[in-house]
Parts: C-alpha cells; sequence; structure tokens
C-alpha cells in the first residue's frame, strides 16, 4: 500500500520491529479463514444429505422462525432500510392476526451491508444456522444473483422483492417484484407512444443495467428507436459531470436511468445544474421511488418520470389500510413504495402459500404456490407456478413538488410475468 | 469544441474537489507523517455539520456560510481529540497508526449511523448556486464554480499560514528537523496539535462543500479517502505544492479517461498511470531536497 514511501526515510531498523505484529496477524488471519472454511464445509455437507437442511426448520413449538436480509448499512441502505420496515410491518399484522398455521413469526434480521458476499454469507447463516422457514430480502441483482446458489443447495426458500432484469427463474426464489416485461417494456412502449425517436442509458455498473440495456437496445432496434449513448458508473459513483456532459452532448429526446443508489443522487443535482431539466430531456428511472425522491431533493428531481407497479398514491381501500399502518408504525413523514409494497405482499403471499400448503415445508410451498393470490395495496396480485412471478399492473409515474409520485400512465390491467421474453418476436436473440 | 472546453471544467473542477480532499490529508500525512484513515470520515462529519446546521437555520444559503467555519471547527477539534487521545501515542509506530485510525473510522461512521441513520439525507443548495453561469455557450454548474474557489481560497489561506506566520514557521522548522526544533525552544507537542488541527478542520470543510455535490450519508469518507491518499502520494510527500499539482492532472486525466472510455475503466486507468507513474518517480511530483541518503 502506499504508507510504504512515508516510512521509507525513517531507517531499515523499523522493518525488523514491524515484521513481528504483521507477521502475528497474519497468523490470526490464517486461523479465523481455517475457522470459516470449516464452517462452510460443515454447511455444504449439511446440505447434501438433503433432508438435513428442511429438517432444520424447527415447527414444533407455537413460533417459527423466518430471516429478513436488507442493508442496512452501505450504499444500499437508503433503499433497503425502507423494505426492511414494511416488512417487519407485515410481520407484525401477521402476528397479530394470529400468525401463519397458528404460529406466530419470529423474525431473525441480518444486515446484507450492501455486499453481495455478505449477503450469500448471511443467508447461508439464516438457512443452516437459524433454521429460518423463508428468507425475505436482497435489492440488488448482485446480492440476488450471489445467493441463489446459497438457496438452491440448501433448498429453501428466498422471497425477492424488487424489480429485476428477468432472465431468471429459480425454483428456490419467489419474484415479488416486476420482471423486464412489466416494468422497463411499458416504460418502452410508454416513450414510443410519446414520440421518442432517441434514448440516453444511464446505469450503475452492473448485472441489472447491463442486462436491463440489453433488452431496450434489442427493443429499440426493432422499434426503430437510435441508442445515442450507453454509460456505466461504478456503483457508489459520485462524480457524473463527465457522464452528463456526454448527455447534454448527445441531446436525445430521453434518458433511460438505470443507476442505483446515492449515484442517483449525484446524477440529478449535476443534471440540473447542467441546465437540463424534464421538460427538454424526460429521465425515466426504474430504480427511484418515493422514499429516494426525499434523499434526492425534491427541487432536483420534479417533473421526472418513474416506471414501477405501485405508487403511494394508488387509489384503493387496501392501499389506504398500508400507508395508514406504515406511518402510524414510522412515522408521518414516512413515504411508502415499490418495493416496500412487493415486500409487504411477499410476506403475505408466503402465508397464503404455506396455509394453502397446511405446510411449512419447502416442497409443499412450491407445489402450492401456482394461483395464490393477496388482495395488495397495487391490486390483486396472483402467484405464477411456472415461473414463480407475479402479475403486475405497469404504472408510469411522474414526480410532483409534493414528492409523491402520480400515475401519469397505466397498462390498464395485470401484465402476466414473462421473465424470459418469450412472447416478444424482438427479444428472441436476449436469453 | 464546446464539449472539450466542458471537459477540461470537469476535469478542473474535479481536481478541486480532490484537493479540497486531499489538502488536509497533505498536512497530516504529508507533513506529519500520520497515515490517517478517519482523514474520510472527517470530512463526513463536516458533512453532517452541514446537514445540521441546514436543519437548524432553514435557510440553505445563510446555513452553508456558517457551516464552512464550523465544518472547519468540528473537523478539527476531532483531529485534535483523535491526536490527544491516540495518534501522539504512536508518532514512531506508522503502521500501527493506519490500523488504530481505521479502526476509528469504522466507529465514526457507525456513531454516524446511529445519530442520523442508515439512509443518506440530502442538504439543499442554496438558490443563488443552483444552475450554471453561461459562458460562450459553455454551462459552468454554479456549484462546481464555487467548489473551485473555495478549493482555491483553501490553498492560498494554507500557503500563507505555512510561510506567513509564526505558527507556519514552526510547522515547517518541526517538519524540517524535530529535535533541532525542539533545541531552538519550539514546543512539538503543540506544534503537531495545531498541525493536526488543521489538516483535519481542512476535511471538514471539504466535507461541507461535498454536500453541494451528492447525498450525505456515514460512508461519504470512504469513497475520497483512497484518491485523497493517490493525491498526496503522487505530489511528493510533504510538498503543498505537489499536492496541488497532482489533485490538478487526476482530476483531467480521470475526467478525460472517462469522456473516451467509461467512469469504470477510467478509474482503472487512472490507476495505471499513477502505478507507473510511482515505479518512475516513488518519490512524487515535487519532492522535499534532504540530505539523507533515503
Amino acid at each position: 500500500m502506499r504508507p510504504r514511501s512515508s516510512t521509507g526515510t525513517t531507517g531499515t531498523t523499523r522493518t525488523a520491529t514491524i515484521t513481528r505484529p504483521v507477521v502475528a496477524s497474519l497468523a490470526v488471519l490464517a486461523v479465523a479463514v481455517l475457522t470459516a472454511c470449516g464452517a462452510k464445509v460443515d454447511a455444504a455437507g449439511g446440505g447434501a444429505s438433503s433432508s438435513a437442511a428442511a429438517g432444520c426448520v424447527d415447527t414444533s413449538g407455537d413460533a417459527v422462525k423466518v430471516g429478513f436480509l436488507n442493508s442496512l448499512s452501505g450504499t444500499m441502505a437508503i433503499s433497503e432500510q425502507t423494505v426492511h420496515d414494511s416488512l417487519q410491518l407485515a410481520a407484525d399484522e401477521i402476528n397479530a392476526d394470529g400468525g401463519v398455521l397458528g404460529k406466530q413469526l419470529e423474525i431473525v434480521s441480518e444486515d446484507g451491508q450492501s455486499e453481495p458476499t455478505v449477503f450469500a454469507e448471511k443467508a447461508s447463516k439464516l438457512i443452516t444456522s437459524d433454521c429460518v422457514a423463508a428468507v425475505f430480502g436482497g435489492w440488488t441483482s448482485a446480492s440476488r444473483k450471489a445467493m441463489l446458489p446459497v438457496f438452491e443447495a440448501n433448498d429453501s426458500l428466498l422471497f425477492y422483492p424488487v424489480q429485476y432484469e428477468g432472465l431468471e427463474s429459480s425454483e428456490n426464489i419467489f419474484y415479488t417484484g416486476a420482471t423486464t416485461n412489466q416494468q422497463i417494456v411499458p416504460a418502452l412502449d410508454y416513450l414510443a407512444e410519446q414520440g421518442a425517436k432517441s434514448l440516453f442509458l444511464v446505469g450503475s455498473d452492473y448485472v441489472f443495467p447491463r442486462t436491463a440495456n440489453k433488452i431496450i437496445n434489442a427493443y429499440a432496434a426493432a422499434h426503430d428507436i437510435e441508442i445515442v449513448g450507453e454509460e456505466y458508473a461504478p456503483l457508489g459513483h459520485t462524480d457524473f459531470s463527465t457522464i452528463v456532459n456526454k448527455v447534454k452532448a448527445a441531446d436525445a429526446d430521453a434518458v433511460f436511468n438505470t443507476l442505483n443508489g446515492d449515484s442517483n443522487v449525484a446524477f440529478f443535482k449535476e443534471y440540473n445544474n447542467a441546465g437540463l431539466s424534464a421538460d427538454d430531456m424526460p429521465v425515466v428511472s426504474v430504480s427511484i421511488a418515493e422514499e429516494e425522491v426525499g434523499g434526492i431533493g425534491v427541487d432536483n428531481i420534479e417533473g421526472q418520470l418513474t416506471a414501477w407497479n405501485y405508487y403511494q398514491t394508488v387509489d384503493s381501500p387496501e392501499n389506504d389500510a398500508f400507508v395508514k399502518a406504515f406511518k402510524a408504525e414510522y412515522g408521518e413523514d414516512r413515504p411508502t413504495s415499490d418495493p416496500m409494497e412487493a415486500a409487504y405482499t411477499s410476506l403475505y403471499l408466503w402465508r397464503a402459500m404455506v396455509e394453502k400448503a397446511e405446510s411449512f415445508d419447502v416442497a409443499d410451498v412450491q407445489e402450492a404456490a401456482d394461483g395464490v393470490t393477496f388482495d395488495a395495496p397495487e391490486g390483486t396480485v396472483v402467484v405464477d407456478g411456472d415461473n414463480h412471478h407475479v402479475a403486475k399492473t405497469a404504472l408510469i409515474g411522474r414526480i410532483g413538488d409534493d414528492g409523491l409520485i402520480h400515475t401519469e400512465w397505466s397498462s390498464q390491467e395485470p401484465i402476466e410475468p414473462d421473465p424470459f421474453l418469450e412472447g416478444y418476436d424482438w427479444a428472441e436473440d436476449l436469453s | 469544441m464546446e464539449t472539450l472546453l466542458s471537459q477540461l471544467f470537469a476535469g478542473l473542477s474535479l481536481g478541486s474537489v480532490l484537493l479540497l480532499a486531499a489538502l488536509g490529508l497533505a498536512l497530516t500525512f504529508g507533513q506529519m507523517g500520520v497515515i490517517n484513515m478517519a482523514h474520510g470520515e472527517f470530512m463526513m462529519a463536516g458533512a453532517y455539520t452541514a446537514f445540521v446546521i441546514q436543519g437548524l437555520l432553514g435557510d440553505p444559503g445563510a446555513s452553508l456560510l456558517v457551516s464552512l467555519p464550523l465544518g472547519f471547527l468540528v473537523g478539527g477539534a476531532l483531529g485534535l481529540l483523535l491526536e490527544a487521545t491516540l495518534i501522539h501515542r504512536m508518532y514512531r509506530r506508522p503502521l500501527d497508526t493506519l490500523l488504530v485510525t481505521w479502526g476509528v473510522a469504522l466507529v465514526l461512521q457507525q456513531v454516524a449511523r446511529d445519530v442520523f441513520g442508515a439512509p443518506n439525507v440530502d442538504v439543499a443548495a442554496p438558490g443563488w448556486l443552483s444552475g450554471a453561469v453561461t459562458v460562450g455557450g459553455l454551462a459552468l454548474p454554479k456549484t462546481r464554480l464555487f467548489i473551485l474557489a473555495l478549493a482555491v481560497v483553501c490553498i492560498v489561506a494554507l500557503a500563507l499560514v505555512l510561510r506567513a506566520t509564526p505558527l507556519g514557521r514552526r510547522i515547517r522548522a518541526v517538519v524540517q528537523h524535530r529535535d533541532l526544533a525542539e533545541a531552538s525552544g519550539i514546543s512539538s507537542r503543540a506544534t503537531d496539535r495545531l498541525t493536526f488541527f488543521i489538516g483535519s478542520g481542512l476535511a471538514g470543510v471539504a466535507g461541507v462543500a461535498l454536500t453541494l455535490l451528492g447525498s450525505v450519508g456515514p460512508t461519504l469518507g470512504t469513497s475520497y479517502i483512497v484518491d485523497a491518499f493517490l493525491v498526496v502520494v503522487a505530489g511528493g510527500i510533504g510538498q503543498i505544492k505537489g499536492t496541488v499539482i497532482a489533485a490538478t492532472a487526476l482530476g483531467l486525466l480521470q475526467s478525460f479517461f472517462e469522456f473516451s472510455t467509461t467512469a469504470s475503466v477510467a478509474k482503472v486507468l487512472v490507476f495505471v498511470v499513477i502505478v507507473a507513474f510511482l515505479q518512475v518517480r516513488p518519490q512524487g511530483l515535487v519532492s522535499v531536497r534532504t540530505r539523507s541518503l533515503a
């Protein structure tokens, strides 16, 4: 590391004295690594004998454990804390309502720390050491991709509440957020309908934006839309002057934004400061919900577009009850958002599946999943037993000066999930 | 041409941000040789100072102007505390300082998380800093001009303090030869403390400035600490001049690489350039001439 050049002048005797502590700490580190490996071997062994992992879930008492795994620290905490809160709300409501199959939910919370590797580690801990019946959480696709092999190897269940790039369907994951044909494709339909002929793509440098943009490129090629630029910023990137310069120079009809986390704040501040606005070049974002609007600052983002399946402003009795309960629990100033709603819904869907199966067993729940419905705040959702996604209505919204998002355009009815875009001719070469 | 100019500005602007982040480090690391990994967290403390002040005063313009000196005091006070409790015990053990201050950095991050919550918060920019100044078709964001000006002010102030005040003379004397300075009646303890106070205070100022560009979160400092060390090392230890040149050069390099490639690749290229440069010139751009053989 860098420090060496500073110690260089202090002479060679120093090196001799440092060596011992360094060697000692290396030894400690080696032991720690070895123990960690030992634990991993045990876990894999438990998974291999199949029933061991499933049998680990204790349903004999009057409580059953479920795991919540969200980033409560790091760059994603701004978003994932809210999902954690609404999961907690759903659990409290279900417990007050008599629990699941008469058993109270006992929550085990873990912090994914915005690190995919930590997500995998904590997922493994929740399944094999806490013996939870199901895990709820994850946000970035990187975290989901990291957890997927853990859930498959241990044959356990993950409920993933965030819109994502599709092209995935695991027996062990239920996707309660939108897949591409329920969010990105409708957003592109909307832009095409509005007469957009050119698009600039801005995204964080990881799996979701890259895959999403591949889909957008395929769509654009088939619909006579020109992609005039495609830029990626590392997660957590905070200097957007160069990217905004490129956007400005390209002068597209609209910008499609797949940035994640607090990069959005820096991007929109820069966007405004460079003199760009929603009027001359609207930005459609797929990762900015009500909660993030506050963090970005309403002034910086007012009038811009978003694509989701739920907004706090959705008008339904279920949503009124959800919003009221959430505000009563966490404060009047806390908004509700799409991923929060999808997370809230995911816990209820799991309960419905368990009660339909009359069992907490993973195989029974998977068996019972098809056709399970829940009157969610966004409207009634139905689980597709084949691809483990849910049917959802797409909503394009505009961010108002009140910091809330108001529906501008709706697909009117729930869109059947199609994670591999098999029903779209232009998407043939994607999967 | 216009894009080239606005890229040039983006580079200078990034350079000024890097400079603000690295200036305090140039004092504490460059002059005193203390590897302070908590420097980024002092920036974070400055940024949260701006957030708290804005909550108290309401008006973004007034609170920005109050936050700048207050951020300096908060950062400086934290630095003083760290120096007095931990760092002064290990001036002769640089590697231990690295570990200890890194631990302090983690503690400070968690404190911020517990006090202000994990989600990032936003500090509104004053009205007179929103939008851009247009010079011949070139839109220069006012916030970036402000940060550029702030960096220049900090540099000039620091240069004045170091060159034209008795304090600056003492600092330079202690840096050049601690024992001789002590023999001449200078209290090196007091000088160390003051140097550390100023260096950490500058981190606080940088933190306040950063609130104009992005959001404020517990990990704000971590994204700048590596770049700040890079600037100081590439610039040459112990020379403020080198830090200024290195910050500008790295800012320009980063933004031009980013323009011709992508943000991720640009980062890699900048690292490659620095590594190659340090192979040729391990002492950095500007080095102190000494009689020692090392």
